[in-house]
């Protein structure tokens, strides 16, 4: 919203106040004045000229006297329309015009020029176009005052204040709305407009019937103004409206929009002659069309209010009026509309039709009936003093509006408690004055009436509480912190386990990413057959669903990095991913994507790289950490998806459940990429562990190895487990050294070489009893895989 | 035979030695089987007895300036040696090392574990809550029934019909907390999360950010507690000179609503690049919770107040650090998070 503040002079007097103080002290009260700006220029002077001589030495250029109120200058003017006894704006010496163009004595062509006679262009006043540039330098009317600052006599003096106003304060989208706050702000009184019509005998009733079919419409009032001259607007609605940021068409449009600027209440003009004698408001149906002013077929539903002349829709109400009623230059007889509609309604036809205008950006908010019935009256006074109008008598109207007073009734206790300090009681009672509520002060409280013109205030106690605290200052509020029995704060137990997990990877190297939960429906598909949950409107196609997996993000992270020289990308992620199903259900997810250097040396060649049993490593120390040691297990399976690599795959179990998998990225894709994922929220309902101290033997160790020669298909595990099963309790760790294919081993077989360490915490074991327990593990993984033992 | 001379000779001698080797020479041709004092000492049963003594005496003397001289200048030449063979393990210590990957937290991480920290040991509970989330309780809980003007400003990303959407705000999880709480006994918590807004992403907008919400409901909270919060809060991440004021603002959900900025903690306060020549700086909103939220979520408005308070945790890292693109924090360029890997300095 744009202020003029040269018109809300005409309401509160700010005329000798310094704008830029003024608009600080609204914005700390909390209206934000966002942009100040002023007309800023200066040595400008009006001047006459007094003779035109040719140039000498030019074709085009003419030796003018001006008469500029203190002495009179030679200047050279090169303006077609230059002539003695015009009233022309001067840029005086040392004059800095838009484009920082200094005016400076100079020689034009051997005669000397003090200054510059100006087109409206040249001062950034009128835009630079042909046409601008061919009216040459501005005439001012004959009666201007020589030696006055043209700036101030064109009233173009003004400042303008852009407001950025929260969703609350509409009743700030008005001048009058406005000036309310500053008068309140500046403790200053406000005086709204007055003025007087001259009625015609003629009531509007004869010639005009109004129905409303709808409950969306609370009030509907129309006028009839008759012999109407469209033509241009006085200079000061056009400045006001352009420094309001709208343009002026005609007078007549240009009234509805000033009226509009002044009451915040947005109205319609209806050629009266073209409307007939009837309007009808009502819901519209599924599919009705219409043509709009800017000559734009629109369909419409039911949700749409129209106002019709009974045969067709004259306009969609509160948005934008039809075609078949535009007022124009020939229109003699305007039919005046102001009314209140359901806003909810407006708002959602102006967004559906992409129809938000100055109009529709107020009519969809609460409107104050006060100001319907005052802004049809004061634009009537407009038509009738500014476009020759005639106005009829009476007003029709349609009007259901519940009229009741707001009452908040607040204690002075209540007041202090909310805001934490001691107002005097004579603070509040000068803030509520400033603001214009009235109010009884009875046994500790105050019961205020809230004036219509504040929507945004309602009869709850709060809300005049932040009126008192705004106008007092929070300034004056003071730190202090709440009085409370003092509480342990602590993570709650979801959010625990994620933070130790996070804890942990860091640990561990990785380096934690963050990434978009929305994603392309091709990534959603990457690592799930699952249908992803997929946003309604969408705003592009890479962000419509809602990720399964978080490796494809993982992959994007991968590419950026490499793309930008950086090779050795070691990251995790934990992120909530969440389900297609009833409740949308939430599942949290660690995933890790290792590649490159681990442990890195630039010039030794033995750097640590990402590979299969680093991740793996790295899955078991996370897993032991959060206290699941010896529960794990790798579960060796064809991945479902084409982006894991068809042999390098596994399910990770806990307790026999899967909570993911590792794998490795299919090569077509990434080269050497390694990823897992987990489900946090699978595992942490798994109990974990708790920490107990367990005694370290005070007995030596017996350690015995063995290699078995299998087939190859017989998985490490697998004999690990055997062994396990039959060591019983002396068995205290078991140990893999080696993996050996090839010479010495029949093809198709593998050696795996085992040391089992066996321990007591009582005693010293013997050799004997040891031996007997060996050679019956070695029995067993014998019998179980049909091994044969190897010797070295 | 002279032994002044001969012990002169033996000084000499050894003096001349330079490796183990020679020195061992040395030991034979005095001491060894054959050696000149070895058989000095088997000759004394050919002195007469009365010379015997005197003979010994010398003897002796000889023998004990050559193990003197001989151990001194043996230890000299071990030593010698031990340093020879150190010699061989001298590397260019300036050669570069094994670079460690010590991983490190995602920079709006770790300004969130900073407050977080913070506000536990203030007594607050960290909790959180999904983004998938209800109209419900992200609007309507909230004070914004459908059709609310102020759903204008956060354009929000529904997922079916108008009942489920990705949470444009942290503050659902107020209203989940507070119903959730069976027995209406005070609340102070801090939930911080992922949020989602229908912006385009460039410099300053990003359709995912994260925010952190607080809320405190007890019996007497004002907006004054609220300041004195908000002042600390602001103490805590840019330093215990900045200062805190509150701008009258709007939130349905707080009533009375502020905006809180801090003073700007580059300049001063003189105006800089960073708060754009005002001084200030804004964090976040604020407000004491609104009666109908709480009466909402169960809470008596009569018995209770409390006031929320929420901010951007992109803005307030952009502006912490001087980071001036938000997408910085989603394209996680390694070379970023690496930097950031290192702990505060004083």
């Amino acid at each position: 919203m744009k202020i003029s503040t040269n018109w809300i002079n005409d309401f509160v007097d700010i005329k000798d106040l310094d704008k830029k103080e003024v608009a600080d002290l609204i914005t700390n009260a909390g209206v934000n004045v966002e942009q100040v700006t002023s007309c800023n220029l200066n040595n400008l002077v009006i001047g006459e000229i007094e003779s035109v001589t040719p140039h000498s030495d030019s074709d085009h250029l003419n030796v003018c006297m001006v008469n500029v109120g203190k002495e009179t200058l030679q200047i050279v003017c090169g303006a077609s329309n230059v002539r003695k006894g015009l009233k022309v704006i001067v840029a005086l010496c040392g004059a800095i015009l838009p484009g920082n163009f200094e005016i400076k004595q100079r020689d034009v062509r051997g005669v000397s020029s003090n200054g510059m006679i100006c087109a409206l262009f040249e001062l950034g006043l009128e835009e630079k176009t042909t046409e601008t540039y061919n009216k040459g330098i501005y005439e001012l009317p004959m009666d201007a005052p020589v030696g006055m600052d043209p700036i101030k006599y064109l009233g173009l003096d003004d400042t303008v204040y852009e407001l950025d106003l929260n969703p609350n304060r509409n009743d700030c989208l008005s001048h009058l709305g406005f000036a309310y706050e500053v008068g309140t702000v500046l403790s200053l009184p406000v005086k709204k407009p007055t003025f007087e019509i001259n009625c015609l005998k003629d009531s509007i009733k004869n010639h005009f019937s109004l129905d409303i079919a709808t409950e969306n419409c609370k009030l509907f009032l129309s006028r009839m103004v008759t012999g109407v001259k469209v033509k241009e607007s006085p200079n000061f609605i056009k400045q006001r409206l352009e420094a309001a940021g709208m343009r002026s068409i005609n007078n007549v449009v240009d009234i509805s929009n000033y009226v509009m600027l002044l009451y915040g209440q947005p109205l319609h003009f209806y050629d009266k002659d073209k409307l007939g004698d009837n309007i009808t408001v009502r819901m519209a149906t599924n599919n009705e069309e219409v043509v709009t002013l800017d000559n734009q077929k629109r369909v419409l539903n039911d949700t749409d209010i129209v106002v019709t002349n009974k045969k067709e829709v004259v306009s969609i109400a509160g948005v934008m009026g039809c075609l078949n009623t535009e007022v124009e230059s020939s229109t003699t007889n305007i039919l005046v509309e102001s009314a209140i509609f359901n806003p909810y309604n407006l708002r959602y036809t102006s967004i559906r039709l992409g129809l938000r205008s100055e109009a529709s950006l107020r009519s969809e908010k609460q409107l104050n009936y006060e100001y319907t019935y005052e802004a049809i009256n004061y634009a009537c006074y407009l038509l009738e003093k500014y476009a020759d109008g005639k106005v009829l008598e009476d007003i029709v109207n349609y009007d259901v509006i519940d009229k009741k007073d707001k009452i908040c009734t607040v204690s002075i206790d209540k007041i202090n408690r909310v805001l934490g300090i001691k107002v005097p009681k004579e603070d509040i009672d000068k803030i509520l004055q400033r603001l214009g509520f009235s109010y009884q002060f009875e046994n500790d409280i105050y019961t205020v009436t809230i004036p219509n013109r504040r929507m945004d205030v309602s009869s709850l106690c709060e809300d005049l509480i932040e009126e008192i605290g705004r106008i007092y200052g929070y300034d004056k509020l003071e730190n202090t912190l709440p009085v409370e029995p003092i509480k342990v704060g602590s993570y709650k137990k979801t959010t625990k386990f994620r933070k130790d997990t996070s804890k942990e990877m860091r640990k561990l190297g990785l380096n934690e990413v963050k990434t978009y939960t929305l994603v392309s429906c091709e990534e959603s598909k990457m690592l799930s057959d699952e249908d992803a949950i997929s946003l309604l409107l969408p705003m592009s196609n890479d962000k419509a669903y809602v990720r399964q997996s978080l490796i494809p993000s993982l992959l994007k992270v991968y590419d950026y990095n490499k793309a930008h020289g950086v090779e050795d990308i070691n990251i995790y992620e934990i992120s909530n991913i969440y389900h297609n199903d009833e409740q949308y259900s939430e599942e949290t997810l660690l995933s890790v994507l290792m590649s490159g250097k681990y442990l890195a040396n630039s010039w030794l060649n033995n750097s640590v790289n990402a590979d299969f049993y680093l991740l793996k490593g790295l899955l078991m120390q996370y897993l032991n950490y959060m206290g699941y040691s010896d529960r794990v297990s790798l579960e060796v399976k064809t991945p479902k998806y084409d982006i894991l690599h068809p042999y390098v795959y596994a399910d990770v179990l806990v307790d026999k459940e899967r909570i993911g998998f590792i794998s490795k990225i299919n090569p077509k894709n990434y080269n050497e990429v390694y990823v897992m994922e987990l489900s946090l929220t699978v595992l942490m309902k798994k109990k974990s562990k708790r920490l107990k101290y367990e005694e370290v033997s005070k007995y030596p160790d017996i350690v015995k190895d063995v290699a078995f020669v299998v087939a190859k298909e017989i998985t490490c595990e697998d004999i690990l487990k055997v062994i396990k099963m039959n060591g019983g309790k002396l068995l205290k760790d078991v140990k893999v050294f080696d993996l050996y294919e090839g010479e010495h081993v029949e093809s198709g077989k593998k050696s795996i070489a085992y040391s089992l360490t066996f321990n007591s915490v009582e005693r010293t074991l013997l050799d004997s009893e040891i031996d007997v327990l060996f050679r019956n593990i070695i029995e067993k993984v014998k019998n179980k895989f049909d091994a044969e033992i190897r010797d070295r | 035979m002279n032994y002044d001379v001969e012990k002169q000779n033996i000084i000499n001698k050894i003096k001349e030695v330079t490796t183990l080797q020679q020195l061992n020479e040395v030991r034979l041709y005095y001491v060894g089987k054959n050696g000149l004092i070895s058989n000095l000492r088997s000759n004394i049963k050919n002195i007469p007895n009365e010379e015997k003594k005197e003979y010994g005496i010398k003897v002796n003397e000889l023998s004990n300036c050559f193990e003197e001289n001989y151990n001194i200048k043996k230890e000299e030449l071990e030593t010698l040696e031990v340093d020879k063979q150190l010699q061989k393990d001298k590397i260019d210590l300036t050669m570069p090392s094994y670079s460690f990957s010590s991983g490190s937290s995602h920079i709006l991480e770790k300004v969130i574990e900073e407050l977080e920290e913070f506000y536990i040991s203030m007594g607050y509970d960290v909790v959180e809550g999904p983004e998938v989330e209800k109209d419900l309780y992200n609007f309507e809980m909230l004070n914004l029934p459908k059709g609310h003007p102020a759903r204008d400003a956060q354009d929000t990303f529904y997922i079916k019909g108008d009942e489920w959407l990705l949470r444009s705000q942290t503050s659902p999880v107020q209203v989940r907390t507070m119903l959730e709480n069976k027995d209406k006994t005070p609340i102070r918590i801090i939930c911080p999360g992922k949020t989602y807004r229908r912006d385009y992403d460039d410099a300053t907008h990003s359709h995912q950010f994260m925010q952190m919400e607080g809320l405190v409901v007890s019996k007497d909270i004002s907006l004054s507690d609220l300041k004195g919060t908000m002042n600390l809060t602001a103490k805590k991440l840019f330093g215990e000179k900045v200062e805190t004021r509150f701008r009258p603002s709007y939130y349905p959900f707080t009533e009375p609503s502020v905006e809180f900025d801090v003073s700007c903690f580059k300049c001063d306060g003189k105006g800089c690049n960073v708060c754009k020549n005002t001084g200030w700086i804004t964090i976040g909103g604020a407000g004491v919770v609104h009666p109908n939220v709480l009466d909402m979520s169960g809470y008596d408005h009569n018995k209770y107040q409390g006031f929320a308070f929420g901010f951007g945790i992109e803005r307030i890292t952009m502006v912490k650090y001087g980071i001036n693109d938000i997408r910085t924090f989603y394209t996680n360029d390694l070379r970023v998070t690496n930097a950031f890997n290192q702990r505060e300095g004083e």
